[in-house]
């Protein structure tokens, strides 16, 4: 909007208000004060942890010092980051074809009554079915490589995206669809300017779960059998009772799903910042 | 139902003025829904012939059929007996020679005010640079200007409405079809949008079909109102307003014709629901 067009712009009528959205300022205020109470938390946690390692409450091989783990941390971080790299690897390749699959198997289904009659059921049979108890089946079908890991990492990613992206398609308001009608839209024409996009803020809640599942479904698949990564890390720790190194694998991969997580976050709020805003707004009404 | 006659001076069909004639023609239309339980009627026995230019207000209680009415005249339903024209064609299916308001403004909240309006023009692929200046032209019409990049959330409920309406009207419909457009709003924003659309019918020459609750509105907007009843949703009286076509707010509520209209139509509501 040009400055001439705003100098021009006439006495609001009654009843109208346009909403100024938050400063930086007041963004970060409302962030400090939304992130403390879990910083907190976690603070504390670290803090008990650290009283009982000093305290000698549990044998140090149990439950080593934070000093300890934080040593194996920084000294075999090139070890830990080779690992974390695979790790990462197989999550995102299994994230992304779970991402594919479970939209296109979405589209299809709410396009066809038929399709989803006969998927659906099976899919909520499949989801039922634990993937950890079939992991040791692919490592024989697909042997110590890297595939039997992004398989059950798509596996587990899939389901989420799939139940998302259908609620997503469907919760589209009926109304705009007459409207379209009305417009003459083809078939194509809808689904690419109104249910698409206003299906991705339901997508991205099930994809930040099916971020942080894919990372599961990694380190499980290397539990089974595997000879790198970080799920492989902890077993061999496990088996040399060298607890530092199992708390650092276990840091590690949390900090893995952290931030892929948070990644995802930031990814919708570049996509949909009319969605987030929105949401900013609705935290302090109510509907 | 039957034990009361209908007036029939004004109800009766208007025999065929030949075919396109009237800008939205309804005979003998009856619509019935099927469920498991059992067959509901929502309108039987409706005979309407708007003419082009005009401006209808359809009122009565909830569950009338009023929404349904405007559905069979847009083709988004189909009528299980009798003929509904539009433009004198036969509807058959969707039809795209019409505006559409619903209740909520039903934008898409990742586009801007503008983007919103000019979807219509998207989707109907019109030349772009026409549709910008038609679209610059209702804006203006609307008291829209400086909101052009606005989203929707940042938007009054007045304004998101005026919105929806631009975008109804940005091919230039020879029908409008509004589905209680000002049901959500203030009374004041209420008042004021009315004004607005007085104007801008005046201004567009398009046919109106509203649909709404409020009596007042409708002898304000309307050249006819229809008065319905509900279950089965028919047509209990037309009533003739009378009114000039421009409208000041506040002079016309004070106007014999007005507080006449209103009287009857309150009546009319009245007995019908006694009725029940």
């Amino acid at each position: 909007m040009s400055e001439s067009a705003l100098a021009k712009r006439p006495a609001e009528p009654a009843g109208v208000a346009r909403r100024a959205g938050p400063t930086a300022g007041e963004r970060l205020a409302r962030a400090a004060e939304q992130s403390w109470r879990p910083v907190a938390l976690l603070l504390g946690c670290f803090a008990l942890w650290w009283a009982i390692a000093a305290a000698e409450l549990v044998e140090p091989y149990l439950v080593p010092s934070p000093g300890a783990t934080l040593d194996v941390l920084t000294g075999k971080a090139g070890y830990l980051w080779q690992h974390s790299w695979v790790t990462t690897y197989e999550t995102l390749l299994g994230f992304v074809i779970a991402v594919a699959v479970g939209v296109l198997a979405a589209v299809v289904m709410v396009y066809s009554s038929t399709v989803e009659r006969t998927l659906y059921p099976v899919l909520l049979f499949a989801q039922v079915v634990p993937k950890i108890a079939i992991a040791p089946l692919f490592v024989v079908w697909l042997g110590f490589g890297i595939a039997p890991k992004i398989l059950i990492a798509v596996l587990i990613a899939f389901f989420p995206v799939v139940i998302s992206m259908v609620t997503g398609l469907k919760a589209v308001d009926p109304e705009m669809l007459q409207l379209s009608a009305t417009m003459g839209a083809k078939p194509w024409q809808t689904f690419l300017k109104i249910r698409f996009p206003a299906s991705l803020p339901h997508l991205f809640s099930g994809l930040k779960v099916a971020v942080t599942l894919a990372v599961t479904g990694a380190v499980v698949g290397e539990f089974v059998g595997a000879n790198e990564g970080l799920g492989y890390v902890i077993l061999q720790a496990n088996g040399n009772l060298d607890t530092p190194m199992l708390f650092a694998g276990l840091l590690v991969m949390s900090l893995i799903g952290v931030v892929l997580f948070v990644v995802v976050e930031i990814a919708e709020k570049l996509l949909l910042p009319w969605h987030a805003s929105r949401r900013e707004t609705s935290a302090t009404t109510t509907y | 139902m039957t034990a009361m006659p209908k007036e029939q001076t004004t109800t009766a069909p208007v025999p065929s003025r030949g075919v396109g004639a009237a800008a939205v023609q309804l005979a003998d239309v009856a619509v019935r829904f099927r469920s498991k339980k059992r067959d509901v009627t929502a309108l039987s026995e409706v005979s309407l012939d708007v003419a082009p230019g005009e401006f209808v207000a359809i009122v009565g209680p909830s569950g009338c059929g009023k929404s349904t009415l405007l559905k069979l005249v847009a083709g988004l339903l189909t009528a299980s007996s009798g003929e509904v024209r539009l433009g004198g064609e036969r509807v058959t299916g969707p039809r795209h020679d019409i505006g559409y308001v619903f209740q909520r403004a039903a934008l898409l909240e990742w586009r801007s005010a503008l983007r919103n309006i000019l979807l219509q023009a998207e989707i109907r692929r019109m030349p772009s640079a026409r549709a910008r200046g038609r679209a610059d032209e209702l804006i203006r019409m609307t008291g829209l200007t400086g909101f052009e990049d606005a989203y929707p959330h940042e938007l009054s409920g007045g304004m998101q409405q005026r919105v929806a309406l631009c975008r109804a009207l940005l091919h230039e419909p020879p029908v409008l079809l509004m589905d209680e457009p000002f049901g959500a709003l203030d009374a004041l924003t209420r008042e004021q949008m009315n004004t607005e659309l007085n104007r801008i019918w005046r201004s567009t020459g398009t046919t109106v079909l509203l649909v709404t609750h409020s009596i007042s509105e409708a002898v304000y907007l309307a050249d006819r109102v229809v008065v319905m009843s509900p279950r089965p949703g028919t047509i209990t009286e037309i009533i003739e307003v009378g009114l000039p076509a421009e409208r000041d707010y506040a002079e016309t509520l004070g106007r014999p014709e007005f507080r006449a209209a209103t009287a009857r139509i309150r009546d009319l509501l009245g007995a019908v629901s006694a009725q029940e």
